[in-house]
């Protein structure tokens, strides 16, 4: 009695040390046969490394991995002990038991190895992304671009016609709720982790790059196979989406770190915005704290450096080209509304930035001269970037762009059928379509003016030109948007045609208020948020992502499935569980 | 007192030198720069500085924008920048900070008051690529010996 009241006690006054010992990677765990990954133990005060037994299957852990941990007595300066052992890997197929004990109870948690055929059934996989895609966003898209008369689309988008469908769990280790990091990360090395992590389990390490780590597909199709492998992003190239191809680290903000890290798997193109992250901190425009020239490294590298779109297109051209880095922006990318139509946002200062369509066809021309093919990922990044600030305009305009995108990836596919192509979002947003704002309809107040069932009707977008955006986006009847989560802001009811959207803005008490800009709008009212005042825009929704795909490996895709099973789905496809 | 030529300061010299010890030397002769004047170039390859600003360094120069919020309501030091910020760029290292801003450092403490409202920032120009030694902090621009009021 005493013993078990001292125990909870001492738990009560050590937080963030657990009661009983941690094992990664974690219970559940699905990992792919021959995939390396760290195995660690952390006991949840000091122990003696004789006292240490960790039983796999019922076999001593050194017999099954092949090698001997390293003991951490006390791991980062606390009373607690950790065993760890890096790049490890399991080849048998089948269920695995880990045991772990240092005197005490044993902890157990249980893996599952899977295996995959012996021969690809794919050549390429085109993994295409829209950050924060919901199921809104689509609709608003075929709305806008196609029309809806009488009741039936008036055409159809690129996606309506992906062959495959499914429901995606999003969730994180640590949460129902999840971000751009982990859910990618979840796609590219089949382990769930926590918010912000990239390519590891957030264990109790103190420095973000000590994590126990695991292979990302990049690094398995490196180690291989000869495919090329490409990196496409309207964001920076460091961003959490792409950064999960080829990352490791617990903090999605190790910016300057993930650069290097690009550097060290090397993907045949790499495509993006971010170059301030790979210029010497000497260089005005510099975001880093080191002199390293990541522009020149990569140049010395092999690769033809492109900085425009004219750049790009030329390099893509040349047949001999088999390595490109393309750089557009020195942080996020502008997306289709502002690059295309009103010349906002930062357009001023990068006037020659590529669409993410002709990023995508560069990526596909270079990539696909590989015999041996390629893994491609797009992602469309700003669909979550305008709709955290609850642009609507600027999202629904670019889910416009990745739909584009995915008719030239089907493009593609037409002529070369061996080519697995999935398209999906990472996690979702609290946005909805529940009608029309229409300002001919009278009076001054602008929600009188939201038109719902019957009054609703259908917005008058017009595409005279045929190249499938809205001609205009500030029409008279448009599409009436609106998030179910946000921070205090002044709804305008009305697309932002001079900038993006800032809904709200920092105080001097640290908390963020509705943005005074738009206070004076006519018809602008104020909305109190449903947020902590902490956040600034609008937060991701636990919503089920739907995933589609097309090609050989899609019939894998259906029902419900966590994110990390896809991860199983590519991996089959492209055969990576053996010695290729 | 003797006046005119001689050694020692006379009267006047005396007063004038009290004079120009307590006037805010800002005020009197100070340029007025804009945020769309601060780079010739923005490129993906880095910034260059413009003509305008290599002419103003180390002279007293004039600038309106808006505050972003420091970690202290009572700082020596803020970050002017072009529009009301969102997200401070102090506040956690993971905030990436935009081309468009100027690190004041001011001459003493003022109250940092509403954040939405602009201000005018007088100090001596500085230019070049710098790190705060106490923050760890890397700027471009700076505003030194600078003081702020609202306008």
């Amino acid at each position: 009695m005493r013993h078990q009241w001292l125990a909870a006690a001492a738990a009560l006054l050590l937080p963030g040390l657990a009661s009983a010992q941690t094992v990664y990677p974690i219970d559940r765990a699905t990992i792919l046969s021959t995939a390396n990954f760290d195995f660690k133990v952390e006991f949840p005060n000091v122990v003696k490394h004789d006292d240490i037994k960790v039983l796999i299957n019922g076999q001593d852990y050194e017999k099954v991995f092949g090698k001997k941990a390293t003991f951490i007595e006390k791991e980062d300066g606390a009373n607690a002990s950790s065993l760890i052992l890096r790049d490890v890997s399991i080849g048998k197929p089948g269920t695995y038991k880990i045991e772990a004990s240092a005197g005490g109870s044993p902890v157990a948690v249980t893996w599952e190895i899977f295996g995959t055929p012996d021969k690809p059934k794919a050549k390429n996989v085109i993994f295409l992304v829209a950050d924060g895609f919901s199921v809104a966003h689509r609709t608003g898209a075929r709305i806008m671009s196609k029309g809806n008369v009488q009741g039936k689309a008036a055409g159809r988008l690129n996606l309506d016609d992906l062959t495959n469908m499914a429901f995606v769990g999003t969730s994180s280790t640590d949460s129902i709720a999840a971000d751009s990091a982990n859910t990618m990360s979840a796609y590219m090395t089949g382990q769930k982790s926590a918010v912000n992590a990239l390519g590891v389990y957030a264990s109790r390490a103190e420095s973000s790059l000590e994590h126990p780590r695991q292979e990302t597909l990049a690094e398995l199709i490196r180690r291989k196979t000869k495919m090329a492998v490409g990196v496409v992003s309207d964001a920076e190239i460091q961003d959490a989406t792409p950064a999960a191809v080829v990352a490791h680290t617990r903090r999605r903000a190790d910016k300057a770190e993930i650069v290097g890290m690009f550097y060290d798997v090397k993907p045949d193109v790499v495509l993006g915005g971010g170059s301030a992250y790979f210029l010497p901190k000497s260089t005005p425009g510099s975001k880093r704290k080191d002199e390293t020239d990541y522009i020149a490294k990569f140049k010395e590298a092999g690769y033809a450096l492109a900085t425009n779109a004219d750049e790009l297109n030329k390099t893509a051209r040349e047949a001999n080209q088999s390595k490109v880095l393309g750089l557009f922006h020195t942080g996020n990318m502008d997306g289709a509304l502002d690059r295309k139509f009103l010349k906002k946002g930062t357009v001023g200062k990068f006037p020659n930035q590529p669409d993410l369509t002709e990023m995508t066809q560069a990526a596909l021309d270079v990539l696909s001269r590989n015999r041996d093919g390629f893994f491609l990922m797009v992602e469309a990044a700003l669909v979550d970037k305008y709709s955290h600030p609850l642009d609507w305009d600027r999202a629904l305009y670019d889910t416009i762009m990745f739909d584009k995108v995915i008719g030239i990836a089907r493009d593609f596919a037409a002529k070369n059928p061996d080519t697995l192509i999935i398209v999906t979002g990472d996690h979702t947003h609290g946005i909805s379509i529940i009608g029309t704002v229409d300002d001919e309809k009278p009076g001054d107040e602008m929600r009188e003016k939201v038109g719902t069932y019957a009054s609703a009707g259908f917005p008058n977008y017009k595409d005279e030109d045929g190249d499938g955006y809205p001609d205009k986006v500030d029409v008279t009847r448009r599409l009436a948007v609106f998030s179910n989560n946000f921070p205090d802001y002044y709804e305008t009811f009305r697309p932002k045609l001079d900038n993006p959207f800032v809904p709200a803005v920092k105080n001097e008490k640290d908390q963020y208020v509705a943005n005074e800009a738009y206070k004076n709008i006519p018809g602008a009212v104020l909305r109190t948020g449903n947020l902590p005042r902490s956040e600034d825009t609008g937060v991701h929704a636990v919503d089920d992502m739907v995933l589609q795909a097309q090609g050989p490996g899609a019939e894998k895709i259906s029902g419900y499935m966590e994110n990390t099973d896809i991860f199983r789905v590519v991996t089959e496809t492209l055969a990576l569980g053996t010695s290729r | 007192m003797r006046h005119g030529t001689g050694r020692g300061l006379t009267r006047r010299g005396c007063l004038a030198l009290l004079a120009s010890t307590f006037a805010f030397p800002a005020r009197a002769a100070s340029s007025q720069l804009s945020f769309e004047e601060l780079y010739s170039k923005i490129g993906v390859l880095g910034l260059e500085f413009s003509e305008r600003v290599k002419a103003l360094g180390g002279q007293t120069t004039r600038m309106t924008g808006f505050m972003a919020p420091p970690l202290r309501a009572e700082s020596s030091f803020f970050v002017l920048s072009k529009i009301p910020m969102a997200l401070c760029p102090f506040c956690s290292s993971d905030a990436d900070w935009p081309e468009d801003i100027v690190v004041v450092y001011l001459r003493k403490k003022q109250t940092f008051v509403q954040y939405n409202a602009a201000i005018a920032v007088e100090g001596r120009l500085e230019y070049g690529s710098w790190t705060d030694p106490e923050t760890g902090f890397v700027s471009l621009l700076r505003l030194r010996d600078a003081h702020f009021y609202t306008i």
